[in-house]
């Protein structure tokens, strides 16, 4: 069992969760991942780790209530337990892998959107840590569910988008990366997280300016170590799994198309169990999903 | 000739068991074991034994069922075997203990794996367990993985004294036995359960949720935690896709997480909140028991089933009993048949697969002929659903993790045959991760051979 020990809401959807899990708060660097489970009978869920304090044995969750596990996640308070938590999944950053002096010498824009936000927070921390600057842009269809941007900007140099121009820029990631670009900012890197809509579009911009495109994919999963192939994508026309292959790839190589489509795989039956765990007895139909 | 008919064992009626996912074979009563163990020779110079890959006495255990002497009877297995329900159901008995039995020569050989089956299963309802070690050595072994190597290899170094902990990477124990092989082949709770309950009474201890090569390495549990040697019985791996055109389309699986859906998720029940795709009409690529497993998985939950294989019936690497278990329950087989594209609709979802037909040439290096493909027999099967069973290719989280680890060039681990010794001093190896994927019960022989391995090695440092 893994106690959470802290729980806080970032947006009215968007959980943030500190779990007592030290064997991984260990081991875990940015970039990678934990499979949850919240009870007997839950699905296998994957969450980027946001944060992770090896001397406390913590390790940092953020998610967004969309389907039925997430919102049963949220539903346990601090002091409860989730029922399974594995990791730290996945391949870590490839920067992690350089030393403090080459990283300096990179110039990096980090793009963070939604609750891929706290991913890459992650990063920043450890990039702040290891004395390195970048620039960090931040985007949310509104003001109201921007969420760490206190955090976000004691680690990074903060630019602040919105579809609705509610706060900050006025205009999605893609624009207001491309208002950086012609005040003259040059990268060597994009590192872009977030819905996978918005790390295609992101993808495609530098692509046209010729900047080097690093993005984080979270299809779905089931076993997270490379056993059932469930996470499959077509990666410079060849077939990697995220889990262990991943979750970071070239972004100018990823087959977005391709992997959109298969998160809708169970969108029908995910719906459903949503609804059922939602409104309970009350739910009668009309949803349109449960037929 | 045979005097005594070999004693049919009791089976859900194929009709009934393709809606459901009880256990298909009951097993034998007391009555139909004693009459079965009567069969038997008790030969001087028993084949039976040779044939077993961990050596069981058989003729000595089947002479304690006859003479009703179950403990007797479970106490010989467990010399062996510490898995003995387990591999009364699974092994593959008609190549190994029978398959040399002397009955089998002129007639019919002596049951021994439902013999076994039933003296695990009677000596569980009876609450008989194991026999642990009288005394603890206090010295730490790690095991990693689960499934049917390590559950071996740490039964045995328990037994033999040994501190061992086993290191799981998903959130159940059991490896393969509970994500790979369906209920109705090996029920969870009530057999594979029991089993891993009976290695823990032996004082093992499993940890969940540790995979090892991301959670820790190896390096860090002999450095750190005070392990002085580890076996990896890590198993398989990565599933294999055919590579054709199509192969991304929804509704395509590989067997591995159909089965792991269905299985370690339990999505086939209400309980589970697992989805799994209820297909109208299945096409499992493949002709393994894996394969069978995957096939008999779509079936129950609903699907019309097709086996699609390239090679014809005699070269179908599945057991005899389970291919004869599909066609009763109404699977279809597509014989001489290869999958070269797979059709999806506007949506994205499968609607057919593309395939060729095929005949016998030459023997290829396997041995077997190989096929070839019929000019101009393009043909498409209507399908929603599309199960790659192809077999697997060895996982590298452990090798690519652990500094001074050999491994191959099918990059499965270095291992010796006989004493499960990797290239790294002090870790040992065995099972699918050594030798690719294969059998339950080689696994545990590989398990078992690595533990007396272990012994030798510690007991001389």
């Amino acid at each position: 069992m893994f106690k959470i020990l802290k729980k806080e809401y970032l947006a009215p959807t968007i959980c943030l969760m500190d779990i007592e899990a030290p064997r991984i708060a260990r081991h875990a660097l940015p970039g990678q991942f934990v499979i949850v489970r919240v009870d007997e009978g839950g699905e296998r869920i994957p969450l980027t780790i946001c944060d992770y304090d090896a001397e406390k044995g913590t390790v940092q969750i953020v998610f967004q209530v969309v389907g039925g596990e997430t919102f049963r996640m949220q539903k346990l308070e601090e002091g409860d337990s989730f029922l399974d938590f594995v990791g730290p999944l996945g391949v870590p950053s490839d920067l992690t892998e350089l030393t403090p002096e080459e990283l300096r010498e990179k110039k990096i824009c980090f793009i963070a959107g939604g609750v891929g936000t706290a991913p890459v927070y992650c990063q920043l921390k450890w990039l702040k840590k290891n004395g390195v600057d970048v620039d960090c842009i931040l985007g949310a269809r509104t003001k109201d569910i921007i969420v760490l941007e206190d955090a976000m900007r004691e680690v990074s140099n903060l630019y602040v988008c919105t579809d609705d121009g509610s706060y900050g820029i006025h205009g999605n990631v893609c624009v207001a990366l491309q208002q950086l670009w012609d005040e003259g900012k040059r990268y060597d890197r994009v590192i872009a997280i977030g819905p996978m809509i918005m790390m295609k579009f992101v993808c495609a911009l530098t692509k046209e300016l010729g900047v080097e495109t690093i993005v984080s994919m979270n299809p779905i999963m089931v076993d997270g170590t490379g056993m059932c192939g469930a996470c499959r994508l077509v990666v410079d026309g060849k077939v990697k799994f995220a889990c262990v292959d991943g979750p970071e790839f070239d972004g100018h190589k990823v087959d977005f198309d391709q992997a959109m489509k298969r998160m809708k795989q169970y969108a029908t039956e995910e719906g459903r169990l949503y609804l059922a765990a939602k409104e309970g007895d009350t739910h009668h139909g009309g949803c349109g999903s449960c037929g | 000739m045979d005097m005594i008919k070999k004693v049919p064992v009791r089976e859900q009626d194929p009709e009934v068991r393709s809606h459901n996912f009880d256990e298909v074979c009951m097993g034998y009563n007391r009555e139909e074991a004693e009459l079965e163990a009567s069969r038997c020779l008790n030969c001087r110079r028993p084949r039976c034994v040779v044939g077993c890959p961990v050596n069981i006495n058989i003729p000595s255990f089947i002479m304690k069922i006859k003479d009703g002497d179950i403990a007797g009877a479970y106490d010989t297995i467990s010399e062996s075997s510490s898995l003995p329900a387990i591999c009364g159901r699974v092994c593959p008995q008609e190549t190994q203990c029978e398959g040399l039995c002397v009955r089998g020569i002129k007639g019919e050989a002596v049951s021994i794996g439902k013999l076994e089956r039933y003296v695990a299963d009677t000596a569980k309802a009876m609450g008989i367990k194991p026999h642990s070690a009288a005394r603890r050595n206090g010295r730490k072994v790690a095991v990693i993985g689960s499934g049917p190597a390590g559950l071996s290899c740490a039964g045995d170094l328990a037994k033999m004294g040994y501190d061992v902990t086993i290191f799981e990477a998903l959130h159940r124990a059991g490896g393969v036995l509970v994500y790979g092989i369906p209920e109705f082949r090996l029920p969870k709770n009530a057999v594979v359960d029991k089993e891993i309950e009976n290695v823990k009474a032996l004082g093992v201890k499993i940890e969940t949720d540790v995979v090892i090569g991301k959670s820790t390495t190896i390096d860090a549990l002999m450095k750190e935690d005070g392990f002085e040697a580890v076996f990896i019985g890590s198993g398989a791996g990565l599933p294999k896709f055919m590579n054709i055109p199509g192969e991304q389309a929804l509704g395509v699986f590989s067997a591995n997480e159909y089965l792991t859906r269905s299985n370690l998720m339990g999505a086939f029940s209400e309980n589970s909140r697992t989805p799994i795709m209820r297909a109208k009409r299945a096409v499992i690529v493949g002709g393994g028991n894996v394969a069978m497993d995957a096939a008999r998985t779509a079936l129950r939950l609903g699907a019309e089933t097709h086996i699609v294989y390239r090679r014809s019936e005699e070269e179908l690497p599945a057991r005899a009993e389970e291919v004869h278990h599909a066609k009763e329950e109404g699977i279809i087989f597509n014989l001489l048949t290869n999958p070269v594209r797979i059709n999806a609709d506007e949506n994205g979802w499968v609607k057919s697969v593309t395939c060729l037909r095929m005949e016998l040439g030459e023997p290829d290096a396997s041995g077997r002929r190989r096929p070839v493909e019929v000019p101009g027999s393009e043909f498409d099967i209507a399908c929603d659903c599309v199960i790659m069973s192809l077999g697997t290719s060895p996982n590298p989280l452990i090798s690519s993790t652990t500094k001074g680890l050999d491994i191959n060039r099918w990059k499965c681990i270095e291992a010796d045959e006989n004493s499960g010794q990797t290239s790294k001093k002090g870790v040992f190896a065995g099972g699918d991760a050594v030798t690719g994927a294969a059998t339950v019960i080689l696994a545990m022989g590989a398990g078992r051979a690595a533990a007396k391995g272990i012994d030798e090695y510690l007991s001389a440092n």
